[in-house]
């Protein structure tokens, strides 16, 4: 892409993520939630990998990154239900009893689950982008 | 909700549309007009969350199909027109229409009588979660296992696009399988 789409994507990537954080960590107060917050970080990875092309991008953020913040979110999703289930439940949802309702830091391990599932769907869905468009079904070699 | 009906229709014009167009790109600019106009749909029937990830995922999409598709010389095959294909398409459409005009007029009206599940859920969910959002609460809290599973359903799609398009450990068609001979 031209300089002027690479100097503008420098400064709107970093609001699109912002924007994406912001609905992860709200998820429990306004509409939205670690899915969609999710989406919107892909998103914003993807707004670099379309302007810079797929080398630089990837200098950028590395594979390893992606396959460890896929990981990383499950992982600790699983590991959210699996200590309530030191108390007998499975998703048990713990100190549930702290905070006000209509505050940032309420409602237990709600928004633990939405950093986890949010992480996950950013990694995960910029993941099946960067497979698809990096690596090329070539007809010519198979046939 | 006329509003909503005069979007239903514009939903399902696009969608025929998508169809019959005859470049790809056309194909999906109608396929986006057709998440647009359900993001909307689901902004009438009062649900945000809904939206936001309807448009979210319906903007990925458009991405990942002009990104993956077009460009790389993937043909779109024209079907031969032919008169008994059209006859069984509308006698097929008039049974599939009278079976669902059937089976909607026996449906309660919408949004009554609240279900036995949901009538535990609205008045318990602000004072047993404490979250604000009900929607929330509901994903993650009363029905976490579901969610458990849909994030399976994501890592499970992500091996299956790397297995399928891989560089690496992939063969020739002519080659032989080492492990059996």
């Amino acid at each position: 892409m031209s300089l002027i789409v690479k100097r503008i994507t420098k400064y709107t990537v970093g609001l699109i993520m912002l924007y994406g954080i912001y609905i992860i960590l709200h998820g429990h107060l306004s509409p939205g939630g670690g899915f969609a917050g999710g989406v919107i970080v892909a998103l914003s990875f993807i707004h670099l990998v379309l302007a810079f092309g797929r080398e630089d991008a990837l200098k950028m953020i590395p594979g390893k990154f992606i396959s460890l913040g896929e990981a990383f979110g499950g992982l600790l999703f699983l590991g959210i239900a699996l200590i309530g289930l030191a108390s007998g439940v499975f998703f048990l949802n713990f100190f549930h009893s702290k905070g006000e309702p209509f505050h940032l830091l309420s409602s237990g391990i709600i928004p633990l689950c939405n950093i986890a599932i949010g992480l996950k769907v950013g990694a995960g869905l910029f993941a099946v982008f960067m497979i698809l468009s990096v690596f090329k079904i070539d007809d010519k070699e198979e046939e | 909700m006329f509003e909503f009906y005069a979007i239903m229709v514009f939903v399902i014009i696009g969608a025929v549309f998508a169809i019959n167009l005859r470049g790809l790109l056309s194909s999906v600019v109608a396929v986006g007009a057709v998440g647009l106009g359900v993001c909307v749909m689901f902004l009438l029937l009062q649900a945000p969350d809904l939206a936001i990830t309807q448009l979210v995922v319906e903007i990925l999409c458009l991405i990942i199909l002009i990104r993956a598709t077009i460009g790389r010389g993937i043909a779109r095959q024209q079907p031969q027109p032919s008169v008994w294909i059209f006859l069984v398409f509308v006698v097929f459409s008039f049974v599939f229409l009278y079976a669902a005009y059937q089976g909607m007029s026996e449906m309660p009206a919408f949004g009554k009588p609240i279900m036995r599940v949901s009538n535990y859920y609205i008045p318990n969910a602000l004072s047993q979660v404490k979250a604000a959002n009900i929607v929330a609460a509901i994903i993650l809290d009363f029905r976490g296992y579901d969610t458990l599973g849909e994030a399976t359903v994501l890592f499970t799609s992500v091996i299956a696009v790397l297995a399928i398009m891989r560089r690496k450990g992939r063969k020739k068609i002519n080659e032989r399988d080492e492990s059996h001979s």
